[in-house]
């Protein structure tokens, strides 16, 4: 199962995600990184269904860098949300919804650091903590060989250490 | 794949129905936008991997058809130009016709922007052509080598597309990787290098049902493409009885009762079983 954790702090967000593709029953690769720049501050995860995750993410990716490039100023967090969730809401009564849960992490300089829960059914939450994939009625497998661990603060995305279990 | 539908393994974004009620006529999921004829497996084994020579890509070349094997000698790693091989699991003559459709485009670019497009580059078009057709069970695993670098990519109908150095695709893909994963490493020469990819496609020919009879290998370097002859499997498993006949004939023997040899015979339709303890039983 993949896993999104985030939890916003007085004045950082920290998100982590694990680090596994799978296809069925094989893990393909152990190294994916599943979180995706929106700009300078704000940091995309993205976990669901195997095309639509990449999909999404880089749609919206793309679509903040274009306003910035458009309007000369970039996106608040607040404001990538919700573009992020009109999308979602758009393409789910169509005939190809994108099934995706997502989080979405940002500072900002007026609102301070926000952290958003946003799942495939486009339901937007600002939370202070959040999670995604604990496998509630589905699996109690964990993919914990390691995580990709972020923290976004004034000064922009960090990359922490990855977390690991046991000898890599 | 094979070993997935013993395991009973149900994804749950292609089955899933939430316990929690829906509005009637809500799309749940869009990989079920075309429905499927029939049920669609991957009765292959392909894989690919980087090491320092370059890139090396092996499949076995047997085309099954609802259990009767249609042809022993199909050809599932298609050449799509010089220096990129894609291999092929799925339906064949998806496979084949996305193939030569990549081939088209990747010729159109290099017409149209004067170099060749990238291996990231040629995966991604591939893998935007997909998209729309999410309900066909086409499966690749396009393999590169440029002159930068050798670079491998996973493609899947079902949207993945993911960089690697190591893939293994198809039903036999969970017995190739027991090899693969055992042996791979960047420093192997090109010998050392072919004798596992083979390995891996007669271990994984030897326990799946959907593949066998022989194997191709290409290997790819900044140079170009090189194919080697196709190879039997037949021979190499004949070739290791008889290495395990000539290893038991130079005296393995059993240890003390520490530890506890047992070795499996079959002989006609009888199997024996003898171990250190000297007993001979008869299942």
């Amino acid at each position: 199962m993949e896993y999104l954790i985030g939890i916003q702090g007085p004045d950082f967000v920290l998100v982590a995600a694990d680090n596994v593709a799978a296809s069925s029953i094989i893990q393909m690769k152990h190294d994916y990184d599943k979180m995706f720049k929106l700009s300078e501050k704000i940091l995309l995860l993205c976990v669901g269904e195997a095309g639509d995750t990449v999909q999404f993410a880089e749609y919206i990716q793309k679509n903040v860098q274009l306003y910035k490039m458009r309007n000369g100023y970039e996106l608040s967090p607040a404001a990538a949300a919700n573009f992020t969730r009109k999308n979602l809401a758009d393409y789910l009564r169509s005939r190809t919804p994108y099934h995706v849960n997502l989080l979405l992490a940002g500072y900002d300089e007026a609102d301070g650091p926000g952290l958003y829960y946003m799942d495939y059914l486009s339901a937007l939450a600002k939370a202070p903590f959040a999670a995604h994939g604990y496998g509630l009625n589905r699996r109690f497998i964990l993919n914990l060989p390691s995580f990709n661990v972020r923290l976004i603060d004034r000064e922009g995305i960090h990359d922490l250490e990855k977390l690991t279990l046991g000898a890599k | 794949m094979a070993l997935q539908d013993l395991c009973n393994f149900k994804d749950i974004f292609l089955d899933s129905i939430p316990t929690f009620s829906l509005p009637i006529g809500l799309p749940l999921s869009s990989s079920h936008s075309v429905p499927l004829p029939f049920p669609m497996s991957h009765g292959t084994t392909t894989l690919a991997f980087i090491f320092q020579g370059g890139v090396l890509a092996a499949a076995d070349t047997r085309s099954s058809c609802s259990g009767l094997v249609a042809c022993p000698a199909a050809q599932k790693i298609l050449p799509i130009h010089s220096h990129l091989v894609g291999t092929t699991s799925g339906t064949s003559a998806d496979c084949a016709l996305w193939k030569r459709i990549l081939a088209r485009e990747l010729r159109l670019y290099q017409l149209r922007h004067g170099r060749r497009l990238s291996t990231g580059g040629a995966a991604k078009l591939l893998s935007h052509m997909l998209q729309p057709f999410k309900g066909t069970e086409l499966c690749v695993a396009a393999t590169l080598c440029e002159r930068s670098g050798p670079s491998l990519y996973y493609v899947c109908s079902d949207g993945t597309r993911l960089k690697g150095t190591l893939f293994s695709v198809g039903s036999g893909s969970p017995y190739a990787y027991s090899v693969l994963d055992q042996g791979v490493q960047w420093g192997l020469t090109v010998q050392e290098a072919v004798s596992i990819a083979r390995e891996a496609v007669f271990r994984a020919t030897y326990r799946d049902a959907y593949s066998g009879n022989c194997v191709d290998l290409y290997h790819i370097t900044s140079k170009g493409w090189t194919r080697r002859n196709r190879e039997d499997l037949k021979e190499e498993y004949y070739r290791e009885k008889e290495r395990q006949r000539q290893k038991r004939e130079e005296g393995e023997t059993l240890h003390d009762i520490s530890c506890v040899h047992v070795c499996v015979s079959v002989h006609a339709d009888s199997i024996y079983v003898w171990s250190t303890v000297q007993d001979v039983t008869m299942l």
